[in-house]
């Protein structure tokens, strides 16, 4: 074996470990490079979308489930933290933990009930959680605070160390999207994962290989549902005020668009379509007005044309023009 | 190994198994066959949990499975190839093959998204199985390839490979040879024929007659939901009460 080769097959066998390796150190020098805080702002909401984009992926793409009330899970958190720290007066930490094991909890039961459905009712479902939620959150008053939100969340604290400006909250929060990242990958690179994989092609085969599609669903819809939470309680510490209107079902639909921007079941598509829905609106001065119009118009066009999802599409091309190339070659 | 007593399966009033009764031995090559439309798929979807039976009972080693959801039935050792190829055309062929060793992962969700050193040892392994597997079925050079632009035949080696990966007790083929040309389905039938002499046990759901009088201990003859005949395929091949069922049939459509 060739040096090229060896090297090759190293890479082949370290990829990820190689790509997360590289991401690592890129987030790390990051606020060396740039010490914008209005910039830092806008990757820092990367990372908490991120977060909640990961495992509404690995919902939508990983169990051909379909959610369009992620927002609510989000909502839950947030919400759960600033009452729990504010009202309670409990420390954040705890508070976090505590908030994704009862939002776990509402996953779990709500999963049990809803995952029964599939397709159009499951969408109607999900969508009626998050108006549930979200008329909860503006109706309750004494409690959130109602329309006017909730200020005064405190920030998260290390000894010696408080989370309040943009350069802290930078590695806080990557750290966390990188560690929710590696978790995800592990887990589709498992035998899980594959079986996974298989429910999100075929639910009949899947259950004829051994997968336990109910218990299956279950399971991520209740994952997905404590990374939205957890993505929810760095929102509200990182921006120390939650209001209702950021937990909406617009919110969720555009949690739905950066997964189909980074294509169903790609891991690190997520992160891109977290980050291009992110930064769309600064590259595009006259956005704000026509906002929902242009998220509508990529997800109508991805949806047409790539239905795997953006990332996953084009890689998908590659992927089967590659094999055909090598198939028409090994032949001829 | 599997024993059938008056299963029968409706859909809504109209019955497409009626009182079937039947068994498969262990280590012996059994063969379901029947003209078009007589409960063939039906009734390996009753066996393989796809489908719950409405009436009868179904033992597998002494254990009644019918009704059991289909991840039970596999999990026990019953895996088993689809009719309509079912696939996952956007995974690789290896990817394909490994879903096969889904009942041995043995792994959590929290173990496998934490990746410990033992679950990396566990996956080598299970990859070196799966490697196994494809190369019995001439697949390996092919391992990288998304399976969906595999030709029609590699695809039904895919899913053989798949069934047989996880050293099932007892192996379900729903048609494996149906779209395959004489040289291919040859060759699947001397696989079937080391798979059976390896001391799998078998049962072959198959329109192929010669295929069938080939290779099968025991023929067993279902038409219209009924159990009509059980035996060798000479004494299958003899028996009024089949040719009936084939010959009336085409005189039927002549």
């Amino acid at each position: 074996m060739t040096g090229r080769q060896d090297l090759l097959y190293f890479f082949t066998l370290h990829r990820t470990g190689i790509f997360v390796t590289l991401m690592a150190m890129a987030l790390v020098l990051f606020p060396y490079v740039e010490d914008n805080p209005y910039t830092l702002g806008l990757t820092n909401l990367i990372a908490i979308n991120a977060i909640v984009v990961l495992g509404l992926n690995l919902f939508i793409g990983y169990t051909g489930q379909i959610s369009l009330g992620h927002a609510a899970f989000f909502g839950l958190g947030a919400y759960g933290s600033a009452i729990a720290t504010v009202t309670f007066e409990l420390s954040p930490w705890p508070a976090m933990i505590l908030v994704a094991l009862i939002v776990a909890l509402v996953a779990f039961c709500v999963g049990v009930a809803v995952l029964r459905l599939s397709g159009h009712y499951l969408a109607m479902a999900t969508l009626g959680l998050n108006y549930v939620v979200h008329t909860v959150l503006l109706q309750w008053d004494e409690v959130t605070g109602g329309p006017s939100g909730f200020a005064g969340i405190p920030s998260l604290t290390l000894p010696g160390l408080t989370f309040d400006d943009p350069v802290s909250l930078h590695y806080l929060l990557w750290a966390f999207a990188m560690v929710c990242l590696l978790l995800c990958l592990n887990l589709v690179r498992s035998g899980v994962g594959r079986g996974l994989a298989a429910l999100a092609g075929d639910e009949t085969a899947a259950a004829s290989l051994g997968v336990d599609t109910r218990a299956a669903k279950v399971k991520i819809f209740v994952l997905s549902a404590v990374l939205a939470s957890l993505a929810g309680s760095l929102f509200a510490h990182c921006y120390s005020y939650v209001s209702p209107d950021t937990f909406g079902i617009f919110t969720s639909t555009d949690l739905v668009i950066m997964v189909v921007i980074g294509g169903m079941g790609s891991i690190w598509g997520s992160i891109f379509g977290a980050a291009f829905l992110t930064l769309l609106p600064e590259w595009m001065d006259f956005f704000d007005a026509y906002k929902d119009l242009v998220h509508g118009g990529i997800l109508v066009l991805v949806l047409m044309f790539l239905p795997q999802g953006l990332i996953t599409g084009l890689t998908d091309i590659i992927r089967v023009r590659l094999a055909l190339w090598r198939r028409d070659h090994a032949a001829a | 190994m599997l024993r059938l007593e008056g299963v029968g399966k409706y859909f809504g009033g109209l019955p497409a198994l009626t009182d079937v009764t039947m068994s498969v031995p262990a280590g012996r090559l059994t063969a379901l066959i029947g003209p078009n439309g007589a409960g063939k798929s039906t009734l390996i979807n009753c066996m393989t949990g796809v489908l719950a039976p409405t009436s009868g009972s179904i033992r597998f080693k002494d254990q009644e499975i019918a009704g059991l959801p289909a991840h039970r039935i596999t999990r026990l050792g019953i895996h088993r190839t689809f009719q309509n190829l079912r696939l996952f055309p956007r995974l690789s062929v290896l990817d394909n093959v490994l879903t096969g060793l889904t009942c041995e992962g043995g792994q959590s969700m929290f173990m496998a998204m934490l990746r410990l050193p033992y679950l990396r040892h566990r996956e080598r392994q299970l990859r070196l199985k799966a490697l196994e597997a494809m190369d019995q079925f001439g697949l390996a050079e092919k391992r990288n390839w998304p399976a969906g632009v595999l030709a029609y035949g590699d695809k039904k080696r895919v899913e053989l490979a798949r069934a047989i990966v996880g050293k099932p007790k007892l192996l379900l083929l729903d048609e494996p040879v149906a779209g395959l040309n004489a040289e291919e389905t040859a060759a699947v039938g001397e696989q079937l024929k080391n798979l059976r002499r390896a001391g799998h046990t078998i049962l072959l759901v198959e329109h192929d007659m010669d295929l069938v009088m080939n290779i099968a201990d025991q023929v067993v003859v279902l038409d219209s939901g009924r159990c009509i005949a059980a035996g060798t395929a000479d004494e299958v091949r003899r028996n009024p009460l089949v040719l009936e069922a084939y010959l009336g049939r085409m005189e039927a459509t002549a």
